[in-house]
């Protein structure tokens, strides 16, 4: 365990390292992420006239705002990299390796963080100057289900992508898989519009589904728009799909790298 | 009591399963519905063990299985049937142990990281392997002192040469210092002065350290320089396992007299030098033929006698020739059989 925390901490600095090295390709990247204020300006403008539900103006300014935040501090994009490695046989080098490929792609996942955040942080200053901090939660257990949230939730993301990347060991079409993922979760996950604007029944679907605890719950979270007791209930729920995407993505990891074997990578 | 093999290879069977269809849309949307698959066998029955500190060549033309023999050895592919030991471990299941104590380079993958330095991938993997770091900068020093590193190891990847990137390749797959290193052409596409380098190097590195090396090149130059012992695959049967000498004197049991004549003196006599054997090679100053072995003596006691020769020389063919004619022939007749190499 000593030794795994010891080459983590060097995989995160040569992670970091690479991350520096394509950090061009990387901005114009994050630069495609910013959906929020596009929702932001036009749930804005709707809301001037009248109030959307519990949602004014500067409601909305917080929450995509927000919004943009967690899905900076918790995007993974291993899809791509998995079905990179895959078709082009270059998981064999990271097979032959003494650290298990799902342990170094997260830590390659996590380096990147850093730069994230060098775009994260500039606006949740902005988000906290112009709504005037009173958006944000200041209940401390919810301060700390918002933090305990943003690991669960890049955690959802990560093994997610990890179990989309495995559908590369067996089809060509593993990122047209990711595609509707991804479509499925814009809808369904508070990023395009806050759940609690949708119907009751919509609503309380994606109170089960995994979508919501990538990103609404999180911002829910951060905005203070939830109970202590409603955070830490939806907490359990996200850490128990934490749990579920665990033992998913290490079953499909499993089978695609018997797979891989199998058909001589 | 005997050392046990660092390599042991029992029936060794690998059978692909392959899609299969015809060129066309037709076939392309027929494929949607009923897809055909055929069965290829890569590695038919293949035996052998090699001691700690051999090096082997694995030879065979293209598709004959030596990659994947290579890739079962390393643990990357799992065999169809059949037993594998490798430093006492089964490849297949990638026990820690087990990918300490090996390295497989492949010349046409790197696992270098592209953009960054080589020495941020040495310090990866000082850290994946565990490996202390006074050894670490003991091992690098080492490879710096046969590779000349420090030139070059600061620089992205991509911005070296592909001979500079070799040496580099091949220092990150040593640092951990396997036991077992596979090397599937290593030497390709680089130049004749690198292929030498990275033939030395690998030679001084396996005296070094009794690492043992399993090498498949294309380039019997590497073949010759590296591996006292052959082992050749055809169609994924074992063709011949012994050394290279035996295998050539099986196969060709002929010499070449290369016979250089002093400048100043007569044209070599074309009619005397075909009475002796076959000509290779015939020029103003320099002649080749092949002779049959016992017919060696005779052929340069009478060319002495018939020229003026400044220089002779009797080889082998070369590992080419008698390669194309391994795999030329069609039976076993003249190829050398399995069991006529000494095993390890």
């Amino acid at each position: 365990m000593r030794r795994l925390a010891r080459t983590y901490v060097t995989l995160l600095r040569v992670g970091f390292a690479a991350a520096l090295a394509y950090r061009a390709e990387m901005v114009v990247w994050m630069l495609t992420t910013t959906m929020p204020l596009v929702s932001l300006a036009l749930w804005s403008a709707v809301a001037a006239e009248a109030p959307v539900g519990r949602f004014g103006p500067s409601d909305f300014v917080a929450y995509f705002l927000a919004a943009l935040v967690v899905r900076q501090l918790t995007s993974s994009w291993l899809v791509w990299q998995m079905n990179q490695d895959i078709k082009q046989g270059s998981l064999s080098q990271r097979l032959l390796r003494p650290v298990h490929p799902l342990i170094h792609y997260s830590a390659e996942n996590l380096a990147a963080l850093p730069l994230r955040a060098a775009i994260a942080v500039p606006v949740a200053i902005v988000a906290l100057v112009t709504t005037g901090g009173g958006h944000f939660a200041r209940d401390p257990t919810v301060v700390g289900v918002a933090v305990a949230s943003l690991l669960g939730a890049w955690l959802i993301n990560f093994l997610t992508m990890a179990i989309l990347g495995s559908l590369a060991f067996f089809t060509e079409s593993s990122t047209s898989a990711f595609e509707i993922w991804f479509a499925t979760s814009m809808l369904l996950s508070g990023y395009l519009v806050p759940l609690e604007i949708f119907p009751a029944g919509v609503r309380a679907a994606t109170d089960v589904l995994p979508f919501r605890y990538t990103l609404g719950f999180p911002v829910e979270a951060i905005t203070g728009r939830t109970t202590a007791g409603h955070a830490l209930a939806q907490l359990g729920v996200q850490w128990v799909w934490v749990v579920v995407l665990g033992g998913i993505a290490i079953a499909a990891w499993r089978a695609g790298v018997r797979r891989f074997a199998a058909f001589g990578g | 009591m005997a050392q046990p093999p660092a390599i042991e290879v029992r029936s060794l069977s690998k059978v692909f399963r392959v899609h299969e269809r015809a060129p066309g849309l037709r076939a392309a949307v027929a494929s949607l519905f009923r897809r055909t698959y055929k069965e290829v066998t890569a590695v038919d029955d293949l035996s052998l063990s090699i001691a700690p500190g051999e090096r082997v060549g694995f030879l065979g033309p293209n598709g004959a299985g030596k990659t994947t023999t290579l890739k079962v050895l390393a643990g990357l592919i799992h065999p169809t049937s059949g037993h594998v030991r490798v430093a006492g471990h089964v490849p297949q299941r990638r026990e820690t142990a087990f990918l300490e104590s090996i390295a497989l380079v492949m010349g046409q993958k790197q696992q270098l990281l592209w953009d960054l330095p080589p020495v941020e991938t040495f310090a990866l993997n000082r850290a994946i392997y565990d490996v202390p770091q006074d050894v670490f900068a003991q091992r690098l020093a080492e490879l710096d002192d046969l590779l000349g590193l420090r030139a070059v190891s600061g620089k992205p990847t991509r911005q070296l040469s592909l001979g500079e990137r070799m040496k580099c390749e091949l220092a990150a797959a040593l640092l951990h210092g396997p036991r077992v290193l596979f090397l599937d052409e290593p030497t390709i596409g680089l130049d004749v002065a690198m292929q030498l380098a990275v033939r030395e190097f690998l030679r001084a590195y396996a005296d070094r350290t009794g690492a043992t090396l399993i090498l498949t090149s294309h380039y019997m130059d590497d073949v010759v320089a590296l591996c006292p012992r052959v082992v050749v695959i055809d169609k994924g049967r074992l063709r011949y396992d012994g050394d290279l000498r035996t295998l050539s004197r099986t196969v060709r049991p002929d010499k070449r007299i290369a016979m250089r004549l002093r400048a100043d003196g007569p044209a070599p006599d074309r009619a005397a030098i075909e009475r002796l054997g076959e000509v290779v090679e015939l020029e103003a100053t320099r002649a080749v033929i092949q002779v049959p072995q016992e017919g060696v003596r005779d052929a340069i006691a009478q060319l002495f006698a018939s020229h003026d020769v400044a220089d002779l020389t009797v080889e082998d063919p070369p590992l080419e020739e008698v390669m194309r004619e391994l795999f030329a022939s069609t039976g076993d007749a003249r190829a050398a059989s399995p069991g006529d190499g000494p095993r390890a």
